[in-house]
C-alpha cells in the first residue's frame, strides 16, 4: 500500500531524510517512532503529497508521488496536531465542507456516519471553536475519514489531550483502523503505540534504524527496542 | 462505517467550480459569522477618509484632484488588512494544508480565496463609497462607469495580493511582509486605477481615460493569469 524507496529529503543544505526504505502492507498499522527532529512529520508530509521528495521513490495506493499527487490525495485521509478545521463553522458544516472538496455523493449520510463515528452527533449544530482540544481532535479523525481513504496516516495525534481524551482518541482510533485501512502513526506516547499498532518503526537520524512486528517484540518490550535501535 | 454508505471508490475529483464554490461558501459563512476580516477592514477605511477629510481642509478643486487618491489608498491599505487576515484564517489551524490534501487543482483554492477575498473588499467598498461621496461631496463616484472602475482595480490588486499572502503567511513577519511585497508590484494597476478614477471625478469623457483604462484592464489580465500559473508553486513546500 506504501512503498517508499531511497527517499532522500534536503531543505537547502540541510537533509533531513537519508535515504529512508520503507514498506507498508495492506491493512497495516505501523507506529513511526523516533526522537524529535529524526524527520517523522517531514516523511509524513512527503507521504501526503504536502512536500516533494529531493530523491528517491515514493508510491502510495498504487500511484507514484508527486507526479499522480491528486489519485493518492482521493485515497489518504491525514491527521496532525492540528486540526485543519475552522473554528467559525460548525460541526456539520465542517465536514460538509470538506464532503464538497471529496466531491461526495450523498453528503448528507457521509457526515451524519462520520460524526456517529467519532461520537460527535449531539455537537453537530456547536461552532468548532466552542470544541475542547479533543473534540476537535476526534472531529479531525471525522474529516480526515469523510472520503472513506485506504490510507491514514496521523501525525502525533495525541499532542495536547488529557488522560480522558486520549481514552476517548483511542477508541476512535482503534474504530477507524478496525476497518482495514493502512495506518501510519508518528508518536513519542510508546505505551499507546504498543496497544495500538501491528508494526514499529523507529526513525533516527533521517534512516529506518529498525523495524519489528508486534509479534516479534513478544520476548521484550517497545521501549527496550526503542533504546537499542536509538543506541546502535 | 456502514459499507452501504462508504463505497471504496465513492470519491473523485470535484469539478473546479464545484471547488471554488465550495471554498466561497465556506469563507463567506465563516466571516459573516465572526466578522472578525470585515469589520477591521470597515473600521480602518472609514477611519482612514475620515482622517484625511479632516488632514486635507483643501480647497473643492484641488479636493477634486486628490480624491482618486485618497480612495485608492483607503482601498490599498484595507485590502492587505483582509488579505492578511484570510490567508492567516488557513495557516494557523492548518487548514492550508486541510484545503492542499483535497484532491482538487490547486488553481481552484487560489480562485476560492481570491473571490472570497474579493467579494470582502467589494462590500467595504460599497458602504465606504457613499460615506466618501457624502464627505468629499463628491456624488460622480456612484455612478456605474466608477463603480466599474473600482471592480477593475479591486480584481488586479486581489489577484495579486492574493498570491502574495499565500507567500508572505508562511513567514513570521507576515503582518509588515505583505505590503512591503505587495504595494511595489501592485503599484501598476493602482496608478491605472488612480488615473481613471480621477478623470471621471474631473469630468473627462471616455476617450481621455482610455489609455489608463486599458492598462488597468491588461494588468488585470496579466495578475490573474501570473497568480493562476503560479500558485502551485507558491504553496509547495
Amino acid at each position: 500500500m506504501i512503498e517508499v524507496k531511497k527517499l532522500v529529503k534536503r531543505f537547502g543544505l540541510k537533509t533531513i531524510l537519508r535515504g529512508v526504505n520503507f514498506t507498508v502492507q495492506p491493512g497495516e498499522f505501523v507506529a513511526l517512532l523516533g526522537p524529535n527532529g529524526a524527520g517523522k512529520t517531514t516523511f509524513l508530509r512527503i507521504l501526503a503529497s504536502l512536500s516533494r521528495p529531493s530523491l528517491g521513490e515514493v508510491r502510495v495506493a498504487g500511484y507514484a508521488l508527486p507526479g499522480q499527487a491528486a489519485q493518492v490525495r482521493a485515497r489518504l485521509g491525514v491527521v496532525s496536531h492540528m486540526p485543519l478545521l475552522y473554528p467559525d463553522l460548525t460541526a456539520e458544516e465542517n465536514l460538509f465542507f470538506y464532503a464538497r472538496m471529496y466531491n461526495i455523493s450523498n453528503p448528507a449520510l457521509h457526515v451524519l456516519e462520520v460524526l456517529n463515528l467519532v461520537g460527535l452527533a449531539h455537537r453537530r449544530k456547536d461552532l468548532v471553536r466552542t470544541f475542547s482540544r479533543g473534540m476537535q481532535q476526534r472531529l479531525a479523525i471525522g474529516r480526515a475519514v469523510i472520503h472513506d481513504p485506504d490510507v491514514i496516516l496521523f501525525d502525533e495525534p495525541y499532542t495536547g489531550l488529557d488522560q480522558d481524551a486520549s481514552e476517548m482518541l483511542d477508541e476512535v482510533l482503534r474504530s477507524v483502523a478496525s476497518q482495514g485501512r493502512t495506518v501510519v502513526m508518528t508518536s513519542h506516547d510508546l505505551v499507546r503505540a504498543e496497544d495500538l499498532a501491528t508494526r514499529f518503526d523507529i526513525l533516527s537520524r533521517g534512516v529506518i534504524a529498525a523495524s519489528s512486528t508486534k509479534e516479534a517484540l513478544q520476548n521484550t518490550n517497545l521501549l527496550a527496542f526503542y533504546k537499542q535501535a536509538l543506541a546502535d | 462505517m456502514n459499507p452501504d454508505i462508504f463505497t471504496p471508490r465513492d470519491t473523485a475529483r470535484p469539478s473546479f467550480p464545484g471547488a471554488v464554490l465550495a471554498i466561497i461558501q465556506k469563507d463567506l459563512t465563516a466571516e459573516f459569522r465572526s466578522r472578525e476580516l470585515f469589520s477591521a477592514m470597515l473600521v480602518f477605511s472609514l477611519l482612514v477618509i475620515i482622517i484625511f477629510n479632516f488632514a486635507l481642509e483643501l480647497d473643492i478643486t484641488v479636493r477634486k484632484s486628490v480624491a482618486a487618491g485618497v480612495l485608492w489608498t483607503t482601498f490599498a491599505f484595507a485590502g492587505t488588512l483582509g488579505l492578511n487576515r484570510s490567508m492567516a484564517v488557513e495557516k494557523d489551524r492548518g487548514c492550508m494544508d486541510g484545503l492542499l490534501l483535497a484532491p482538487v487543482d490547486r488553481s481552484a483554492i487560489f480562485f476560492g480565496k481570491a473571490i472570497s477575498n474579493l467579494v470582502f473588499m467589494l462590500i467595504v467598498e460599497a458602504i465606504v463609497l457613499p460615506v466618501y461621496a457624502l464627505l468629499y461631496n463628491e456624488m460622480r463616484i456612484l455612478q456605474p462607469g466608477f463603480l466599474g472602475v473600482i471592480l477593475l482595480g479591486s480584481i488586479g490588486y486581489i489577484a495579486v495580493g492574493t498570491m502574495l499572502a499565500t507567500m508572505s503567511v508562511q513567514t513570521r513577519m507576515r503582518e509588515i511582509l505583505l505590503p512591503i511585497l505587495l504595494f511595489p508590484i501592485a503599484v501598476p494597476v493602482l496608478l491605472a486605477a488612480v488615473k481613471v478614477s480621477g478623470g471621471l471625478i474631473a469630468g473627462a469623457e471616455w476617450p481621455e481615460i482610455l489609455t489608463p483604462l486599458n492598462i488597468l484592464i491588461v494588468y488585470d489580465v496579466v495578475f490573474v493569469s501570473i497568480a493562476y500559473m503560479v500558485f502551485d508553486a507558491v504553496v509547495e513546500e
